[in-house]
C-alpha cells in the first residue's frame, strides 16, 4: 500500500467512523419525514410539469419549422430544444431508484438514451443512405420508432431527446462549433427522403410529449392508486428513494458517464448532447436538479419560486453540521459545472493541467465529494441501504 | 499486509457493526441479503444491473465507467474517421457488447411463438455455437472448417452474411399431480441459407442466449478448491447428483483452468471470454486473439478492410481491460423482501425439494485470478449466488448434443440465481435457459432432467400455492 492509497483508506476508516456515531443519533419524527416526502412529490409533479411545457413550445417550433422549413424556422426550432433541455436537465434527478421513469416500464431510455449512433437513424458523412429516414421499408410512426429504440445495441437509439437534437443540427463535424444540418434537409427535392425525414421529426417529438405526460398522471396529485399515493406513503423508504435518486445521478452518472469517461477518452462521442454542444448546460442543470431536490426548491418556469420541507432540514435536525457540508458541496459543484466552458468536447482535451480539462476534473471532484456528503447525509437519517458509493 | 493497515480494518470492521446496530431494524442489511456481501447495491429496475460494487473507490469508479462507454459503444465498419472504435467485421452477429447484455442484463431472446421469417432481422442476443466431432485446439470443439465456430448472421457492406438461423418450435405438454397442466416450448436449431456453401453433414449446433453480467467478477473469486470440493461432495453423496468440472484452455494465461463461466462453464476467465466475444461476436481482434474469424474459404471476409488504420489489434490492451473491469465489477442487487413469508415457505420448499444441492447458495470469495482486471474490494465477500459452477446431466429434453472441452452434450453449468427476479426490470422479459425456452422459472425448474430430475419430481408434486411460494424465493434472490 502506499501512501497515497493509505491516506485513501484512512480518510474512509474515518468517514465511517463519523457516520456511525452520527447514525446513533435518533430517526426523524413520522410527521417530519412525511412533510419531506409530500413536498418532494409536489416538486416532482412541477418539475416535469415545467419540462411538459417548455416541450410543447419546443414541438410549436418544430411544427413551424417542419411546416415552412427555412433557415429562421430551423434556427426557431433548434432554440426550442436548448430551452426544453433547460428543463428535462432538473427533472433527472428523479431518475435510479425505479420509480416512474425508470422502472421496469419507465421511459427513461426512449426519452433521454445516448450516445446516439447517428447511422441508425439518417445519414451521415459517407453513408448517404443510412438509417431508418433512407430506407423506405421503415415504418416511422410513434409506435414502431418506439420499437426500434435500442434495439440490437444500446446505441441504436431512435427516439428521445438526442435523437431529435440530432434531426435539428446533425452531425457535429465541426471543430469549432455544433453540427450544421441544412434546413433543405426537410425539403421536398432537395433533401433524399425529406417527406421521411419530416415525418420522423415529428412523430419522435410528439412520443417525447408522451412521455412526459405519463410522468406527470404518474406523479399527480389526488389519485388513488398512481406512483405518488404509494410514494407518499411510504415513510423513510420514500426518503431513502428520494436520496438515491440524487446520490446515483451525482456519482454514476454526471461524474461518471457525463465527465469522467469523456476526460479519460478525450472524444466527442462521449459528450452528451454532442450535436448542438450543449453538454455544458446538461452537466449545470443535473447539478440544479439536486440541489432543488436537496433544498425542497425549484424556480419555475414563470419565475415563481416552489420551496417546501426539504431533505436538508430533515438531516439537519439530526445533524447540522452534515446538512451545512451537504449544502456547501451542492452549491460548489454547481459554480464549477458553471465554468465549464462550451464547447465540451474542447473543453476535454488537452493535458491535464490545461485550464478546459482542469475546470472538469474540479467539477467531478465536487461532485465526488458532494455524493459523499450526500451519503453521510443519508446515514445521518438512518439510511444505509444506498446504491451509490459509500460514505 | 502492514500493521497499521490491519489495525485500521479492524476499527472499520467495528464501525460497521456500530452502524448496523444503530441504523432502524428495518433498514439494515442481514448477511442473507447481502447477495454480493459489501459489493451489494440497493437496486431494482431499469438499472438493477447496472450499478458499480458499493465498495469500489473512486479510481476504480472511473474506470467502470470508461469500460462501461465501450461496452455499450457501436463499432463502426473500418475505414472510418473514428479510428477509436473502427474495425466492426468482417462477420459479425452484434455492433457492441450492449447490443445483446441490454443494461448488462439478459438479451432478448427469439419470439418462438412466430416462425422465423427468410427476410426478417436475425435474433438478438442469441447466438448458435458451430462445432464437428472430433477435438479443436487444446482439446476444445473443433470449428467447422467452412463456418467456423459459431454462426455470424451479420457482415459489412461487400461481405457475404455466413447464413441465418433456422428454427423450429416442439410443444410439449404436461400435468402436475394436482391436475393443473401446463405446456413447454422446445426450440430446434438450424442453420439456412448459408453463403459459402455446405456446412459439415455432422454439424453440431449449440445455442446460447446472451446472460446478465452482475457478479462476474466474484464468481471469479470463488476459490478453487470450494468448486472442487462442491464436486467431491456430490461424488461422495448418495443420489443422482454428480457435478463435474470442466477443465479448460484459458488464452490469458496460456493454461488449461477450471471452467466457470458460459452455458457449459467452457471458459475459465473474464478476460478470455470478454477477449473471445469481441472478436467472435463483434469483430474486434486483441491481442490474444489477432486474427478475425474469416476461415480459409471466406475469401471476401479476408479481404475486407481492417480496422485501426489496418493494424493489429483493434481494441488495445487497456481498453479491452477496462471492459473486463466493468463487468468483473457489475454490482449484484440486495434480495428483495426475503422476511416476506410466502418467500419464507419457498426456501423451506427450495430446500426440500434438493436444489441447493446444485445450487449453492454462498461462498466467500478469494483472489482474482487476473488481478490486474479485477478490483481488490471483491476479494473476501460472503456472497450468495446460488451455484455449485459444476456441469450436470440435465437430460435429454435439455440437449444440445454439442460437447465443449470436458461438458458432454447433455450437460449444462449451474446457473447463478442472483438477480433472476429483477430481469423483467431490467430487461423486459424472463426467458431463461442457455436458448431462453422456458418462460419464468417454474418452466425452467420442469426442464430440469437428468441428475436433476428427482427434484423436478418433487415440484411436480407440489401444490400451486407451494409452485407460487418456491418461484418467489428463487426471484427474491
Amino acid at each position: 500500500m502506499n501512501k497515497r492509497e493509505m491516506l485513501h483508506a484512512m480518510a474512509a476508516g474515518l468517514g465511517s467512523l463519523l457516520c456511525a456515531a452520527r447514525a446513533r443519533a435518533a430517526a426523524p419524527e413520522a410527521a417530519a419525514i412525511d412533510a419531506v416526502v409530500q413536498h418532494y412529490a409536489v416538486l416532482v409533479h412541477a418539475c416535469y410539469s415545467d419540462s411538459l411545457a417548455a416541450a410543447l413550445a419546443m414541438q410549436q417550433a418544430i411544427a413551424g419549422f417542419l411546416a415552412h422549413p427555412s433557415a429562421d424556422s430551423l434556427k426557431a426550432a433548434r432554440s426550442g430544444w436548448i430551452d426544453a433541455r433547460e428543463w428535462y436537465g432538473q427533472t433527472e434527478a428523479f431518475r435510479f431508484y425505479a420509480g416512474p421513469v425508470d422502472d421496469g416500464k419507465g421511459p427513461e431510455q426512449r426519452m433521454n438514451t445516448w450516445p446516439v449512433d447517428e447511422s441508425y437513424i439518417d445519414y451521415v458523412r459517407d453513408r448517404p443512405d443510412s438509417g431508418l429516414i433512407n430506407n423506405p421499408k421503415a415504418v416511422l410512426t410513434k409506435a414502431a420508432l418506439a420499437a426500434a429504440n435500442i434495439r440490437g445495441g444500446l446505441e441504436n437509439v431512435s427516439t428521445g431527446w438526442h435523437a431529435i437534437e440530432f434531426l435539428l443540427w446533425g452531425q457535429d463535424l465541426s471543430e469549432t462549433g455544433p453540427g450544421d444540418r441544412p434546413f433543405e434537409d426537410y425539403v421536398d427535392g432537395k433533401g433524399l427522403h425529406a417527406d421521411r425525414r419530416r415525418q420522423y421529426l415529428a412523430a419522435v417529438t410528439e412520443l417525447l410529449l408522451d412521455d412526459l405526460r405519463y410522468l406527470i398522471a404518474a406523479w399527480a396529485p389526488g389519485a388513488k392508486a398512481n406512483y405518488r399515493a404509494k410514494f407518499e406513503r411510504g415513510g423513510l423508504e420514500s426518503v431513502r428513494r428520494i436520496v438515491i435518486g440524487i446520490g446515483a445521478l451525482s456519482r454514476a452518472e454526471l461524474a461518471g458517464e457525463r465527465m469522467e469517461v469523456a476526460l479519460n477518452t478525450q472524444d466527442q462521442e462521449d459528450e452528451q448532447s454532442c450535436f448542438s454542444d450543449n453538454t455544458h448546460r446538461d452537466i449545470v442543470n443535473n447539478a440544479l436538479g439536486i440541489e432543488n431536490v436537496w433544498l425542497g426548491r425549484f424556480k419555475r418556469r414563470d419565475g415563481s419560486l416552489l420551496q417546501g420541507p426539504s431533505l436538508r432540514e430533515l438531516v439537519a435536525a439530526q445533524d447540522a453540521a452534515q446538512a451545512e457540508r451537504t449544502t456547501r458541496q451542492i452549491a460548489t459543484s454547481i459554480a464549477a459545472a458553471q465554468a465549464i466552458q462550451p464547447p465540451f468536447d474542447h473543453e476535454i482535451r488537452g493535458s491535464r493541467s490545461a485550464p478546459g480539462p482542469m475546470r472538469v476534473r474540479a467539477t467531478i471532484d465536487s461532485v465526488l465529494a458532494q455524493s459523499r456528503e450526500l451519503g453521510a447525509a443519508a446515514n445521518a437519517i438512518g439510511i444505509t441501504r444506498l446504491n451509490m458509493v459509500k460514505p | 499486509m502492514t500493521r497499521l493497515r490491519r489495525g485500521l480494518l479492524a476499527l472499520l470492521a467495528g464501525a460497521n457493526a456500530v452502524l448496523l446496530h444503530a441504523a432502524p431494524a428495518d433498514d439494515a442489511l442481514k448477511p442473507d441479503e447481502q447477495t454480493g456481501g459489501a459489493t451489494t447495491v440497493a437496486a431494482t429496475g431499469r438499472n438493477a444491473f447496472s450499478f458499480a460494487a458499493a465498495n469500489l473507490n473512486d479510481d476504480e469508479r472511473t474506470r467502470f465507467a470508461v469500460g462501461n462507454s465501450f461496452f455499450r459503444r457501436n463499432w463502426v465498419e473500418a475505414p472510418s474517421s473514428t479510428a477509436a472504435r473502427d474495425g466492426l467485421g468482417p462477420h459479425f452477429i452484434a455492433r457492441s457488447c450492449g447490443g445483446c447484455h441490454v443494461q448488462s442484463g439478459r438479451g432478448a431472446p427469439p419470439d418462438y411463438t412466430k416462425p422465423f421469417d427468410a427476410r426478417g432481422e436475425p435474433p438478438i442476443a442469441l447466438l448458435l455455437r458451430l462445432s464437428i466431432p472430433g477435438e479443436g485446439p487444446h482439446g476444445g470443439p473443433r470449428p467447422d472448417p467452412i463456418y467456423g465456430d459459431q454462426l455470424r448472421t451479420l457482415a459489412v457492406p461487400g461481405v457475404r452474411v455466413e447464413g441465418r438461423i433456422a428454427l423450429q418450435v416442439h410443444t410439449l405438454r404436461g400435468t402436475f399431480a394436482d391436475g393443473t397442466r401446463y405446456t413447454l416450448r422446445q426450440p430446434r436449431f438450424g442453420v439456412a441459407d448459408l453463403a459459402y456453401g455446405p456446412a459439415s453433414k455432422d454439424l453440431m449446433i449449440g445455442p446460447r442466449l446472451a446472460p446478465q453480467l452482475i457478479g462476474m467478477g466474484l464468481l471469479e473469486s470463488i476459490p478453487e478448491a470450494e468448486i472442487l470440493g462442491n464436486a467431491a461432495r456430490q461424488a461422495a453423496a448418495p443420489g443422482p447428483v454428480k457435478g463435474q468440472v470442466n477443465q479448460v484452455w484459458d488464452a490469458f494465461e496460456q493454461r488449461m483452468m477450471l471452467g466457470r463461466f458460459g452455458w457449459k462453464a467452457n471458459v475459465a476467465t473474464l478476460a478470455h471470454q470478454t477477449a473471445a466475444a469481441f472478436v467472435g461476436d463483434i469483430g474486434i481482434t486483441s491481442s490474444r486473439f489477432p486474427d478475425e474469424s474469416c476461415t480459409f474459404t471466406q475469401d471476401d471476409c479476408r479481404a475486407a478492410p481492417r480496422g485501426a488504420k489496418g493494424e493489429v489489434p483493434e481494441i488495445d490492451d487497456r481498453t479491452l481491460g477496462d471492459v473486463v473491469f466493468y463487468q468483473a465489477s457489475l454490482a449484484p442487487p440486495a434480495r428483495r423482501q426475503p422476511g416476506d413469508a410466502q418467500v419464507v415457505r419457498g426456501r423451506a420448499l427450495f430446500e426440500q425439494a434438493q436444489c441447493a444441492a446444485c445450487h449453492r447458495p454462498s461462498y466467500v470469495t478469494g483472489d482474482s485470478p487476473l488481478p490486474s482486471f479485477a478490483s481488490p474490494a471483491l476479494k473476501g465477500q460472503t456472497i450468495w449466488p446460488y451455484t455449485d459452477l459444476l456441469l450436470h446431466d440435465m437430460g435429454d429434453g435439455l440437449a444440445d448434443g454439442r460437447p465443449d472441452f470436458g461438458a458432454s452434450g447433455r450437460h449444462w453449468r449451474t446457473p447463478p440465481l442472483w438477480g433472476v427476479g429483477l430481469i423483467r426490470d431490467v430487461n423486459d422479459h424472463q426467458q431463461l435457459l442457455h436458448d431462453g425456452r422456458a418462460r419464468g422459472v417454474l418452466e425452467a425448474v420442469l426442464w430440469h432432467g437428468g441428475e436433476a430430475d428427482t427434484s423436478r419430481r418433487q415440484v411436480l408434486k407440489m401444490t400451486a400455492s407451494e409452485r407460487a411460494a418456491l418461484v418467489r424465493f428463487v426471484e427474491s434472490l
